[in-house]
């Protein structure tokens, strides 16, 4: 009787997450697991893709440098994008928090404001006032003398870091401002009352409290520029490819699914290893403190 | 004379007056209490003394200085605040040694007033400890030897024991109270807790909306309101209508069929305020039926319903039978327990 109402109970939850869980392996699981097998089939100019089990896409991308490098921008790229939102939206967040009311959702606004326009449209502007001569701010420091031959941009890794780092502060000025808002409002009062300046408590009370917030961002900033399709498309076209472009242009260009789904693989495995690992590491570091 | 002197301070926040005419001098050493309901301007007054607020009027001087004009980080106040702001990210000795690393004290000695700020309450071994790790109490602890360890002109507590459960804030009550007489650092305690207020402190500043009831020591409060909100809010009182009867020669005072000589200096309606335990039952006095009898171990509470409107006894459980519920008993109070003010709006 107990045994049998019991097994129900071991049941239920199955059951009731059985919907959720079938959409979740049904759209993730099953062509991720294809995604994966796929790039282990052979594929050939005339004969197509042939589903059989060889290792020559993953032996291509572990000896042609040309991947190698890839791989290395696509990290470069979003290791500098992630530094550059730290940099910016850590002190951004801060300040946007002292802020009143009014002003503070119109900033908010503001910040938010990439993610609300389209990817092309914002990318467009960024060229508008880079892209070669012609670019806005080209044009003006070369007319003020402070440039002699224009900032490079399109097709350039300075403006993908660029391009990405605009639409991903939102991600940091967000993390950042949760970190804030679970400071106790009194903290500053109580450092400036034992005698600290507000450069000291700046960098001695509020910095090492919003670490974990900067670090949280961090990961999501990184793996989100990892992964970026259309800000390097636009900008990078073909000529400067990264990780997702490349597995783009594998599929819808050449035609070879599987290298293409071999190199999607391994941004996969990578950016789940260094997410995972780093999320472990700040988990160890600082459960002493915040949990 | 005057340690620390605030001179007719005023606090507004655009049009809403917070604090106004708050005067105050407080001697070396003492242990000053403000009491008052929420919202009645007890932190923001605080915050004033601390810098953290700027007075909109009004001085606030310590030993004789000008204090408005000095930065809150070179007050060199020590405050313990009510969710106790210590800083999550250090220890317990960190914290406690922060002021002093602002203050340049060299490491040794730093370590050496650390250790025995954390030994005077009582957390020695704690060292370090985070402030996550820590029970309430303990944070409290380590929020008050904070701002010991730094010999503060002036303590500030703003309701720092209203977290804790209600028999460890008697602990640390008389912890407190300890600590204060043994260092002798004048302080300024935030409450709205009228026993801890009375326990603890050498006189009482009653507050209600922004302004200054009464000051005075716990006693003189508690026994001669200066106002029907101090003996409301300082614990049960009975408030009677009465008048003095100017025709009756000796001028007398009299409230239903009680009557007793009048005070001086006073005429026509007036408030007569007596604290429960003081009134007794008798034979000649102000008319009262028991409503409700109440058994709490060593005294009884009555509530009355007498000819001046409710009222409520407490006696002693000293063995006597007490009266019954509904029986018609007459109230009788020796005129000097009384405190008879001129009612207002009359
Ligand atoms: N920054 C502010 N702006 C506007 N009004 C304020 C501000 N700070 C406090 N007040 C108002 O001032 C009044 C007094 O506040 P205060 O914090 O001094 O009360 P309190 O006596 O400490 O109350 P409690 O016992 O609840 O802590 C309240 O009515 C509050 O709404
Ligand atoms: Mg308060």
């Amino acid at each position: 009787m107990s045994t049998a109402a019991d097994e129900r109970n071991a049941r239920a939850p199955w059951a009731l997450t059985a919907p959720a869980l079938m959409l979740f392996v049904g759209v993730l699981l099953i062509p991720l697991a294809m995604t994966v097998m796929l790039s282990f089939h052979d594929w050939g100019q005339y004969k197509g893709i042939e589903p059989v089990f060889i290792l020559k896409n993953w032996h291509e991308i572990a000896t042609d440098p040309y991947y190698a490098e890839m791989f290395w921008r696509t990290f470069r790229i979003a290791i500098l994008t992630t530094l550059l939102t730290a940099l910016l939206g850590a002190p951004e967040a801060y300040i946007l928090n002292r802020m009143s009311g009014r002003w503070k959702s119109f900033f908010l606004l503001i910040i938010l404001g990439p993610l609300l326009i389209s990817v092309v449209a914002r990318t467009l502007g960024w060229a508008l006032l880079f892209g070669g001569n012609n670019g806005l701010v080209n044009k003006l420091l070369m007319s003020a003398g402070v440039i002699r031959s224009p900032i490079p941009f399109m097709f350039t890794e300075t403006g993908m870091v660029v391009a990405l780092a605009h639409v991903m502060m939102p991600f940091m000025v967000l993390s950042v401002w949760a970190a804030l808002q679970r400071l106790n409002p009194q903290i500053e009062n109580a450092a400036m009352s034992l005698g600290a300046g507000p450069v000291t408590i700046i960098r001695r009370i509020i910095m090492p409290q919003i670490v974990p917030g900067v670090l949280s961002g961090a990961i999501i900033v990184f793996s989100l520029s990892a992964s970026a399709f259309a800000t390097p498309a636009i900008i990078g076209g073909r000529r400067l490819k990264v990780a997702a472009t490349l597995a783009y242009d594998e599929f819808l260009n050449t035609l070879n699914w599987p290298l293409g789904a071999a190199v999607a693989t391994l941004l996969l495995v990578a950016l789940v290893l260094i997410v995972v690992g780093s999320n472990a590491l700040i988990e160890r570091r600082y459960a002493e403190v915040f949990r | 004379m005057a340690y620390l002197e605030l001179d007719r301070v005023a606090k507004q926040f655009g049009a809403q007056t917070v604090v106004d005419d708050f005067s105050l001098s407080v001697g070396k050493g003492e242990f000053i209490s403000f009491l008052g309901p929420s919202g009645c301007g007890k932190t923001t007054t605080l915050q004033m003394i601390a810098g953290f607020l700027d007075p909109t009027r009004g001085a606030i001087r310590l030993e004789g200085k000008d204090l408005t004009a000095i930065h809150p980080a070179k007050r060199g106040l020590g405050i313990v605040f009510q969710s106790y702001a210590l800083f999550p990210h250090m220890t317990a000795a960190e914290n406690v040694a922060f002021g002093l690393e602002m203050r340049n004290v060299p490491r040794a000695e730093r370590a050496e007033r650390v250790r025995a700020a954390l030994a005077m309450v009582g957390l020695a071994g704690y060292e370090d400890r985070h402030p996550r790790r820590m029970s309430g109490g303990q944070q409290q602890r380590v929020a008050l030897a904070r701002a010991l360890v730094i010999k503060p002109s002036v303590l500030l507590l703003d309701e720092p024991l209203s977290n804790l459960d209600a028999k460890l804030r008697e602990e640390m009550q008389i912890e407190l109270r300890q600590i204060q007489r043994t260092i002798g650092t004048t302080t300024i305690l935030v409450t709205h807790d009228q026993n801890e207020a009375m326990s603890l402190s050498d006189r009482i500043v009653v507050m209600s909306q922004g302004r200054i009831e009464q000051i005075g020591s716990p006693q003189e409060t508690y026994e001669k309101p200066a106002s029907a909100f101090v003996s409301q809010f300082l614990g049960k009182t009975n408030d009677f209508a009465a008048t003095i009867d100017r025709t009756a020669t000796p001028v007398r005072l009299v409230a239903g069929s009680w009557n007793a000589p009048a005070p001086a200096g006073l005429s026509g309606p007036v408030t007569v305020s007596i604290r429960p335990e003081r009134i007794g039952f008798g034979d000649v006095g102000l008319g009262a039926k028991i409503v409700t009898r109440i058994f709490q171990g060593n005294h009884w509470l009555f509530q009355c319903d007498s000819e001046c409107g409710p009222a409520i006894v407490i006696r002693q459980n000293d063995g006597t039978a007490p009266p019954a519920e509904g029986d018609a008993v007459r109230l009788v109070w020796r005129p000097e327990d009384m405190s008879v003010r001129a009612r207002a709006g009359a």
